[in-house]
């Protein structure tokens, strides 16, 4: 048989993995593998300009694809610099695997140059990681960690890989198939329990799906569908399932939680059967815990066991994939779903209806004024519908309007940072998920305080040919701290206020990318279709409504059916002084 | 309530540290822990002494089984089981005392395992309220330190065959 240096193992064991595309920066300890690669063309391997980039362009080319997004990055800095995207891919449940270099094994332990104790770092922020001591294990490691990160809940996995076992010859061998002795996760639901949850969504009068990430990550959108229109069940879903069941559905309420719709919050609040899939009772989600669905029987499907009983009480508990559990309670509920379920649920829906006209979505749009960011996205959206878009947000109150607004119809087209809220996804996810899909249109809606966080991916942008659009929602602002501060801190804002953001048109520019700067209501339809038309990554600039505050909103802790629907008037009153402010402010920013 | 859960672990570097840090991560109590290899090299045994309400330990007993390293656990608690463990006390010995020293000794079952003209090293086995008796009872003659094991503890077998067995945690992820 061939001996084939660890470097070689390596990329044959990538390609059995079926893995096109890596991102990743090279450095002295992984220089061998660096090589190997750079000599085939079987896999692409993109240079990032920064490994929080290279980390966050896997999980967006990860959500977009379903398939595991894969980093190669160096020892000690290298290292230390992937761990946000690490963190970020274990909250939101993103499959990775993340290559490491690592010193000599003879020099572990030595603090040596660039050594960091990666396997430690990495530990609490991933599913599982590897330091692999020994060439011959390496295949066997690889195989390992693709299954890990793909399999169950998925998540991230570390392969910690020292200098000399990418060096050493061993003999090459793939293994077809790994058995964990410790880890064997469950798939089928339990039947009995299955049954039993068919019979309380037969009982129930109020019912909701509330549905999680996991609807995605197991692919069940089709078998929600056809759930909640054989009953007739509204569904709420959380920020990490949009696209998972069409926001613009009839049966959809849209978002729920702390922004979510004042609907979505009171079906859930006032219903009498709750029926999550997939999802995991984040605080944003429940607000008070103790008064979640204080009338409610709680359905609990999730293939993580951590996840059931972890905040809420629930009464039928049933781990298992959301795809299979959804089938088995569909074959079990159309055998048993008889008259009209339309007839049987107007009430409730009556009362549903009632919600959606009482408080819907709104802002108010001055023809002559300053861009309100609702607008804009909004306009965006209706813009852009019909191409079926892949859109990713960076963090803050442009990511929950653009939440609120993209009512989108497929699966895998949303990429944004759920659990960790990590400022500085948007920009580089967008680019892995046009790396993936290179004819597909690719949005970020990004925040003028976010996107500095990674702008120096536009380098990648443009060296790879990723013509994602950017909508720099420009707020002059960290808005959503703005936000708290106005409500909760009597409008001290405290290092919220940026004084001093680029000139975005020409920072693009520098790149080689395209700038465009939107200024006027009037010129947002053409504006935006100006930048769909330019076959470059785009940079688009737009100064909007500084005071703008993003509701409804629970505040945190608060009681999901308690809302604030628009700002208290003191607060009015506040702004109304500052606007005049703010309008100054941008007339020196513009002809500055 | 204070839980005795015995695990089964891969014996690999890293496996004891994915334990330790999911309850310093996840703010549970570790009471105190022991571990040791099993007749297979391949694995080690843990025991694990903590406490919280029952939703705690039922979230503890499914984040031990979560841990990709962890082959098996079973909490005591659900049947009968016994529990041991170690104390060695260097009891400071004035002359007059020496006796007394091996009197105590002697009632509880232990062993004096190294001696100076001033001092006994003790040895003392058994369950947890057994070994605070015997530092209570050694307190007065001045104990000079003390190390403790952690509990080790196994499940009883069954007097008959119906008995209730520890039912092990199904191992799921
Ligand atoms: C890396 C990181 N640092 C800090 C925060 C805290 N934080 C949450 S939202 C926010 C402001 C975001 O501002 P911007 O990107 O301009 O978006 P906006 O809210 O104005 O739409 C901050 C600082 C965070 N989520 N992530």
């Amino acid at each position: 048989m061939m001996q084939l240096t660890g470097a070689e193992i390596f990329l044959e064991s990538l390609k059995r993995e079926g893995v096109k595309t890596i991102f990743g920066i090279p450095g002295g300890v992984v220089l061998k593998i660096f090589d190997v690669m750079h000599q085939q063309n079987d896999i692409k391997l993109i240079l990032t300009r920064h490994e929080q980039g290279a980390g966050h362009m896997a999980e967006g080319y990860a959500k977009a694809t379903g398939k595991p997004g894969v980093i190669l990055i160096t020892s000690g800095p290298g290292m230390t610099n992937v761990v946000t995207a690490l963190a970020d891919a274990h909250m939101d449940s993103v499959p990775i695997v993340c290559f490491a270099g690592q010193v000599p094994t003879a020099l572990i332990g030595n603090d040596a140059f660039q050594e960091a104790d990666n396997v430690g770092i990495s530990r609490p922020c991933t599913k599982y990681n590897f330091l692999v001591k020994d060439v011959n294990d390496l295949a066997q490691t690889v195989k390992e960690a693709f299954y890990i990160a793909s399999t169950g809940r998925p998540g991230p996995v570390l392969v910690d890989i020292p200098k000399d076992v990418s060096m050493n010859k061993a003999e090459f061998k793939y293994p077809d198939s790994v058995s964990i002795r410790g880890y064997n996760p469950t798939y089928e639901g339990s039947k009995w329990k299955i049954k039993q949850a068919a019979d309380a969504i037969m009982k129930a009068r109020r019912p909701i799906l509330y549905v999680g990430g996991g609807v995605l990550f197991s692919g069940a959108s089709q078998e929600l569908r056809e759930l909640a229109e054989m009953t007739q069940i509204p569904v709420d879903m959380t920020l990490m399932a949009l696209g998972g069941f069409p926001g613009d559905h009839p049966l959809s309420l849209g978002m729920m939680g702390m922004h979510g719709t004042y609907v979505a919050n009171m079906a859930v609040h006032y219903s009498d059967l709750v029926i999550a899939v997939g999802s995991r009772f984040d605080d944003r989600v429940t607000g008070k815990v103790s008064e979640f669905c204080p009338n409610a029987k709680v359905i609990h499907i999730d293939i993580d066991p951590t996840s059931i009983r972890k905040n809420v009480h629930v009464d039928i508990p049933i781990v298992g994939d959301c795809k299979r559990v959804l089938r088995e309670l569909n074959n079990v509920l159309r055998a048993t779903v008889n008259g009209d379920q339309r007839e049987l649920r107007k009430p409730w829906w009556d009362q549903l209806n009632a919600w959606k006209q009482e408080h819907p979505l709104r802002y108010n749009q001055d023809p002559e004024g300053l861009i309100k960011p609702q607008f804009l996205i909004d306009r965006l959206y209706h813009l852009t519908r019909d191409r079926d878009p892949i859109v990713s947000t960076d963090v803050g109150q442009h990511q929950m309007w653009a939440a609120q607004y993209f009512q989108l119809s497929s699966p895998r087209t949303w990429l944004t940072s759920g659990g960790l809220g990590t400022m500085g996804f948007g920009f580089p996810a967008a680019l892995g998920a046009q790396a993936a899909f290179k004819n597909r249109l690719v949005l970020c809606v990004a925040g003028d305080g976010s996107i500095q966080m990674n702008t120096q991916e536009l380098a990648t942008a443009v060296v790879e040919k990723l013509p994602v659009k950017v909508f720099i929602i420009n707020n002059r602002f960290h808005g959503m701290v703005r936000q708290w501060q106005d409500l909760f801190y009597e409008g001290r804002y405290a290092s919220s206020y940026l004084d001093r953001t680029p000139d975005f048109v020409k920072l693009a520019e520098a790149y080689g990318a395209a700038g465009l700067r939107i200024q006027k209501p009037g010129e947002v339809d053409d504006g935006i279709r100006e930048a769909l038309a330019i076959n470059k990554p785009v940079f688009v600039d737009v100064p909007v409504d500084q005071f703008e505050n993003c509701y409804p909103m629970i505040p945190a802790g608060g009681c999901n059916h308690e809302m604030l629907l628009a700002d208290p008037p003191e607060l009015q009153k506040r702004q109304a002084v500052g606007a005049q402010q703010d309008q100054q402010d941008q007339d020196t920013i513009l002809t500055a | 309530m204070e839980h005795i859960i015995s695990l089964t672990l891969e014996n690999k570097s890293g496996a004891l540290s994915r334990v330790a840090g999911l309850f310093s991560g996840r703010g549970f109590n570790i009471e105190s822990l022991s571990v040791a290899p099993t007749m297979d090299p391949s694995m080690s045994m843990m025991t694990l002494v903590t406490s919280g309400d029952d939703r705690i330990i039922e979230q503890i007993l499914k984040q031990l089984n979560k841990v990709i390293d962890v082959i098996k656990v079973v909490d005591l608690n659900e049947s009968d089981f016994v529990a041991r463990e170690t104390a060695l006390i260097k009891v400071h010995t004035r002359p007059d005392d020496r006796a007394e020293a091996l009197r105590i000794a002697d009632i509880f079952r232990a062993n004096v395992i190294d001696s100076s003209p001033t001092s006994y090293t003790i040895e003392v086995t058994g369950d947890f309220r057994k070994i605070q008796a015997v530092i209570q009872l050694l307190q007065p003659l001045g104990i000079k330190e003390i190390v403790r094991t952690g509990r080790v503890a196994i499940a009883r077998e069954p007097l008959r065959t119906v008995a209730s067995q520890p039912r092990p945690v199904a191992k799921a992820n």
